[in-house]
């Protein structure tokens, strides 16, 4: 009898060699990126023309195929064409037009369109080989001058047309740091000095031959992602673990999960590990809940594991809701196969036969994506009775949300599972003694679940190697606001939020000034300029003021107003709020008011202290997290931004000019040059004046738009 | 099991013990410390929605609620502080921020738990003043109305419901601010599956849920000169009656009840106990005609309006087993307007009967068309509950503890010791099986205590030795209970002969309509109907006749009046029918 490893083991070779076959024969592929952003970007009826064209034109020497989101929400749709021995080469912002452009040079002629492409657009050459640094804790410590060693030995061998210099993050491989990579060639360089950097210019990037002397030869780092993406920056500074996959392989295709090492470590678990094995190695690793809570995943299965029942539940929870998150659906739509294998690990652990992914109804291709993968993986004898042989059963089911924000807290989410109206309940008991229908029950979070095959496959020693001590491994954001390079981050923890921000993110958009970085969705807090050196862990954003959260980061510059966003969010949590206990119901309600009456000028200075009076109350008192969580964004911008408060209630102003009650548009006589610029955007018509002539604003009519103000390229629109 | 195991914890610096199982409530009520709460009912689950129990445990970074938490060994709680003083007085004026300011007319000031807990807790200022929510009451029920701006959403109502009596009518909608219960789709009671019970109304601790006012109707017909004005009581109204008046529960207080009925104007003071003993001599006739016959059988009791739309709504194809029997109230009613009127030589349409119900139900029963005169308008005209009753008496300014000891008036007041039991659960049950017993014996019942069947247990089984013959008997109260032995019946894993069913946990003296408990004591509480059950069962053991069959008057009735019982003109007037109805209940 075969182990399931060895069953797993023969299944990939099959997949491998059947997309040889089929799809990589001619060692060049297009894909086409497909999540749900990038589809609503435009990308289908760009992936319909380039297989149109392909049909038309005969192509069999191209594979074209589909891939997850890379998280370069800006940039999308994007198109990546990688040829075998090449850096590959990124299309952004395609439209149907623009691809036929491409097809015909790229596809046809072999030659790279490079105004559309990503490294363009980054302002780099179109580069043969990629030198990646990295710039992990560990190694920026002992790689001193070594960027320089290689910028200047690229310079001083005239290869700045075809060689670029990136950075990377940590790859876990610290004590022989500091660590360079070159790609396309996957050489990961250990130990580099500056003198090293110069022989391995001269030998590999001028003359391709690598130095097999410096070459790191033992275990393979996790760098699928790297080598496709990771000549531009963004990209480059992260550590993708999570995302390993998303933007690599095809999402519907079980093959190419195979062909990476898909259900290796349900395999290796099933064949060497004992249930408490698994849970030891998970508690070794360090990993900690990425829903928000951020409690050790392992220790969660230890308890679930010690209690004696006919039937156990593992659940997994995809009911993503902060505004502007995307981490969970971007992983499902890119590699929905990760999640179903970190379950199925889960549920050997805790010894679950059943599992469920309770997602929401709005996610309707991560839902497509999720049933193809269960089918096929049922198929495949990976789910059902008597997985790969070994005895071990598992299925897993999809519950659908209805859109209920709290469903995402547990209690809530068990009731919704099982038929109810999702409100919390009161813990103790927790769902590990007694969760769905009474039964012991594990709910993971779905990027908690695509650590786990990499957790038992790379060791929970390796695991534990990256982020600081108390949070390891990466953590995916949802980078949004006002930054120029929006998108899904994954980045180790420990990273800071100004590397996140200014780095990855590529600093403030527009040039303006940063003011707060807002994390942990509704329930998190606005940090100011002098927290951005703070690191991204657990521990380090709750002392800071705010939390961790799912991963949801908003960057905000100087034109955003701290009372309106406090008012934002709580508008958001009084409406999400289940209205089962009374101090979220109520006080949530309360604090909108107060905030509400502040915004419109209304205000009194002891309102602040109410405000802080029940955020106390609520926080201290409310049932679940979602309420006890509620009053933070109000916490935190009265603590780092009270002066903005002071400012609305005192003097009746709004110093970012966002609340529109406490804004006013005026001409200035001495700068108005009557160039009827303001006159022509006003959308109501209340700016009246002839050409070159004073104009003036009609106050009664104006509704603070601040169109004017835009509009007026000689600063005479004032804001008062 | 670790019932047993016994764990000690220190509360307000006393050391104490508990089962390991307990919550800290629990704990602290049995040294007898009092930790404020709202949403917390001891029969119902543990909510933990109002957040007013909070206490302090040590080692934990915030308050936890008491009613849930459960307790440890060595731990060390602390009931009240500074800091819980704030937030529980913080919490309660955020429920009175969202609550109308009209305490002085309301029609629980005095009895509200809101109002008790607001004045304990020392709330005398308002902090966080804002809007109001506006939802618009809910008056289409005859029985039950609501008004959802008086609402807590403490959840009390929606967990009986669907906990007790297994209806699930009232469920939580919208979210946050705008939250409301109401029926499904935020339908209105009158529509739905609401069976008109009158428990969410028990449980209420504010004036959300409120059983329908007919008083002013019952002060007209008191006031208007051309109308013959009869009033009959409910058999359990005798024992909850003086709880509004400060007697101790279980207080019998029959007398006083009838001298202030007098006093009020009422021109003959009926008992509905006489429906009751004629109701069991039909019932038993149609038991022992099925018996023989042996076909409809189980029998099922249909005193219970509650109940009897339950069946409707839920088990609509059990109709069959329903006894015919019109309720004592109405076989009185009817009788009071045909019987007692050409006796008494008045016009029928002048006579307004107004029954004192310990029950919602009954105010919607007595709306049924099938309970009209044929002229028109319902046999029962007006429906009190024990609750409406009590605040008429008060409002006449009667003294009631003063008042002197009464009788019914006759011949519709005599009623034999069989008759009182009706008001606990088991009781129609044992009345039917004394007067069973001897027409299927033809020998004297000489044990009538058929204590099997008696307790407010929700289900009680029981296999009577009748001569030669066993009869397989079960008795439910609380709708819940009574679905678990439907089920059973259904799926024929339980054979019966005979089956009593209350809608009201304990009966009649737990309806819907009867006083809000005395502090200290709660709706339900087995202490509180076994005092109100206890008083029955003294006047039973009290009375001259305790078998139904063995009343003079009923006896007469026949002879004189109706003919043999389930005869023809006893069909006429004393039974009736009953239809599926919609919505159709989920079970």
């Amino acid at each position: 009898m075969p182990t399931p490893l060895a069953r797993v083991s023969l299944m990939r070779r099959k997949a491998i060699s059947s997309l040889f076959e089929k799809k990589f024969a001619a060692g060049v592929r297009v894909t086409v990126g497909s999540a749900t952003c990038e589809n609503a970007a435009g990308a289908n009826p760009v992936y319909e023309r380039i297989a149109q064209l392909f049909q038309e034109h005969k192509i069999k020497h191209v594979a074209l195929g589909r891939v997850g989101c890379a998280g370069r929400c800006d940039l999308e749709p994007v198109v990546t064409v990688i040829s075998h021995g090449k850096i590959p080469v990124k299309y952004v912002k395609m439209t149907p037009a623009k691809i036929d452009e491409v097809f015909q040079s790229h596809v046809l002629k072999g030659e790279v369109l490079e105004k559309y492409t990503m490294a363009k657009l980054a302002g780099l050459p179109r580069a043969k080989r990629v030198v990646s640094i990295c710039t992990g804790a560990g190694c920026l410590k002992k790689n001193a001058g070594v960027e320089q060693a290689f910028l200047e030995a690229i310079t001083q061998h005239g290869l700045e047309q075809s060689a670029t210099v990136t950075r990377s993050a940590c790859q876990g491989l610290c004590e022989r740091g500091p660590i360079a990579f070159v790609y396309p060639d996957g050489v990961a360089y250990q130990k580099v000095t500056p003198e090293a950097a110069k022989e391995i210019v001269e030998k590999h990037l001028k003359d391709g031959k690598p130095v097999a002397e410096y070459a790191w030869q033992g275990k393979r780092l996790i760098n699928r992602f790297l080598p496709i993406y990771g000549d531009v920056h963004f990209f480059g500074k992260q550590l993708r673990i999570t995302l390993r996959n998303c933007g690599v392989i095809d999402p519907e295709s079980l093959d190419e999960y195979f062909a990476v090492q898909g259900y290796e470590a349900i395999g290796k678990v099933l064949t060497e590990m004992s249930p408490k094995q698994v849970v030891d190695s998970v508690i070794k690793s360090g990993l900690r809940g990425r829903g928000g809570g951020g409690f050790p995943t392992g220790v969660k299965w230890q308890l679930a594991a010690a209690q004696r029942s006919n039937e156990k539940y593992f659940i997994c929870n995809a009911d993503e809701g902060d505004p502007g998150a995307f981490m969970d659906r971007s992983t499902i739509e890119g590699d929905p196969h990760s999640i179903l294998e970190g379950m199925m690990i889960g549920g050997y652990a805790i010894g679950a036969s059943k599992g469920f992914v309770y997602i929401r109804a709005e996610y309707p291709l991560a839902i497509q994506r999720l049933e193809k993968a269960i089918a096929d993986a049922r198929q495949a004898g990976l789910l059902g009775e008597n997985i790969l042989g070994s005895g071990f059963n598992f299925d897993i089911e999809l519950r659908l949300g209805a859109g209920a924000f709290v469903c995402g807290e547990e209690t809530a989410m068990l009731k919704s599972i099982e038929g109810e109206r999702g409100m919390p309940r009161p813990r103790p008991p927790y769902p590990s003694t007694a969760g769905l229908w009474g039964k012991p029950t594990v709910i993971n979070n779905v990027e908690t679940l695509a650590n786990l095959p990499v957790v038992i496959i790379d060791g929970p020693e390796w695991f534990s190697s990256l982020g600081t001590a108390k949070s390891k491994g990466t953590k995916v954001f949802a980078l949004a606001g006002k930054v120029n390079n929006t998108g899904l981050v994954e980045v180790p923890m420990g990273t800071t939020l100004r590397d996140v921000v200014f780095d990855v993110g590529g600093g403030i958009a527009g040039g303006r000034k940063f003011k707060a970085v807002q994390t942990g969705g509704p329930a998190g807090g606005c940090l100011p300029e002098s927290a951005l050196d703070t690191p991204v862990d657990y521990d380090s954003l709750a002392a800071a003021g705010s939390i961790m959260g799912s991963g949801g980061m908003i960057v905000m510059d100087d034109s955003t107003c701290m009372v309106d966003v406090a008012r934002f969010f709580l508008e958001f949590t009084q409406d999400e709020s289940c209205g089962k206990c009374t101090p979220c119901r109520e006080g949530t309600k309360r604090m909108l008011e107060i905030l509400e009456r502040i915004t419109k000028g209304q205000g009194q200075l002891a309102d602040i202290d109410k405000l802080l009076r029940l955020a106390d109350t609520i926080r201290r008192t409310s049932l679940c997290g979602l309420g006890q969580a509620a009053p933070n964004p109000v916490i935190s911008t009265i603590t780092h931004f009270r002066h903005e408060y002071e400012a609305h209630v005192r003097d009746k102003k709004c110093p970012a000019g966002v609340c529109t009650k406490l804004v006013l548009y005026e001409i200035d006589k001495e700068k108005c040059i009557g160039c009827t610029a303001c006159a022509r955007r006003c959308p109501v018509k209340c700016i009246a004046g002839e050409p070159k002539k004073l104009h003036s604003i009609d106050q009664s009519r104006c509704i603070k738009c601040g169109q004017c103000y835009q509009a007026c390229k000689f600063d005479a629109v004032l804001r008062k | 099991m670790t019932t047993d195991k016994e764990i000690s914890l220190t509360i307000d610096g006393v050391v104490t013990k508990a089962p390991a199982t307990a919550t800290i409530m629990e704990a602290a009520d049995a040294i007898n410390i009092s930790i404020p709460r709202l949403c917390y009912h001891p029969h119902l689950s543990i909510a933990g929605a109002c957040r007013v129990c909070l206490v302090e445990v040590e080692g934990m970074r915030n308050p936890v609620a008491s009613c849930a938490y459960p307790v440890a060994e060595g731990m060390k709680v602390r009931t009240s502080s500074t800091l819980l003083r704030r937030l529980r007085r913080d919490v309660v004026e955020l429920i009175l921020d969202n609550h109308p300011q009209d305490c002085q007319t309301c029609d629980r000031n005095g009895n509200c738990e809101l109002q008790k807990l607001a004045y304990e807790l020392g709330i005398r200022e308002r902090y966080f003043e804002g809007e109001r929510k506006k939802v618009e009451k809910d008056l289409s029920s005859p029985a039950v109305i609501r008004d959802p701006e008086k609402c807590i959403l403490c959840g009390r109502c929606v967990r009986v419901c669907d906990e007790v009596q297994g209806v699930c009518n009232l469920s939580q909608h919208r979210r946050g601010f705008h939250i409301n219960v109401a029926p499904a789709h935020e339908g209105n009671m009158m529509e739905s599956v609401c069976v008109q019970c009158g428990q969410c109304a028990n449980v209420c601790p504010t004036a959300a849920i409120l059983e329908s006012n007919d008083t002013d109707d019952v002060f007209k017909a008191l006031e208007d000169p051309t109308k013959h004005v009869v009033v009959q009581t409910a058999p359990s109204i005798r024992a909850a009656i003086g709880e509004g008046f400060g007697y101790e529960p279980g207080t019998p207080a029959t007398g006083k009840m009838v001298s202030a009925l007098r006093l009020m104007g009422f021109d003959k003071v009926f008992d509905t106990n006489f429906g009751a003993d004629l109701t069991i001599v039909e019932e038993a006739h149609e038991f022992l005609r099925r018996f023989e016959k042996n076909e409809k059988l189980p029998l099922i009791t249909s005193c219970s309006p509650g109940w009897v739309k339950f069946m409707e709504h839920f088990y609509p194809e059990l109709i069959p087993l329903a006894s015919t029997c019109r309720s004592p109230m109405t076989m009185l009613s009817v009788l009071i307007k045909t019987y007692y009127a050409e006796k008494a030589g008045i016009d029928p349409k002048n006579v307004y009967v107004v029954g004192i119900m310990p029950c919602t139900a009954k105010k919607f029963e007595a709306r049924r068309p099938e309970h009209f005169t044929p002229w028109g308008v319902p046999y029962t005209d007006a429906v009190l509950t024990t609750r409406e009753i009590i605040w008429m008496m008060k409002s006449f300014g009667l003294e009631f503890r003063h008042l002197g000891d009464a009788v019914f008036d006759n011949p519709l007041g005599l009623s034999t010791g069989a008759a009182d039991i009706f008001g606990t659960t088991g009781g129609v049950m044992e009345a039917a099986l004394r007067t069973a017993y001897e027409k299927l014996t033809g020998q004297p019942c000489e044990q009538m205590d058929f204590t099997e069947v008696r307790g407010v247990e929700g289900v009680k089984e029981s296999k009577v030795k009748i001569g030669d013959k066993t009869l397989s008997v079960v008795v439910a109260n609380g709708l819940e209970n009574a679905k678990t032995v439907l089920d059973k019946v259904k799926s024929g894993e339980k054979k019966y002969h005979m089956i009593e069913i209350m809608a009201c946990t304990g009966g009649c003296i737990g309806g819907g309509g009867q006083p809000y408990p005395p502090p200290g004591m709660h709706i339900m509480d087995s202490k509180l109907l076994r005092m109100r059950a206890k008083a029955l069962y003294t006047i039973d053991h009290q009375k001259q006749f305790r078998k139904s069959h063995e009343n003079p008057y009923i006896l007469k009735l026949y002879e004189r009046f109706l003919g043999e019982p389930n005869g023809h003109k006893a069909h006429e007037l004393l039974h009736t029918h009953y239809e599926p109805k919609l919505p159709r209940g989920v079970r």
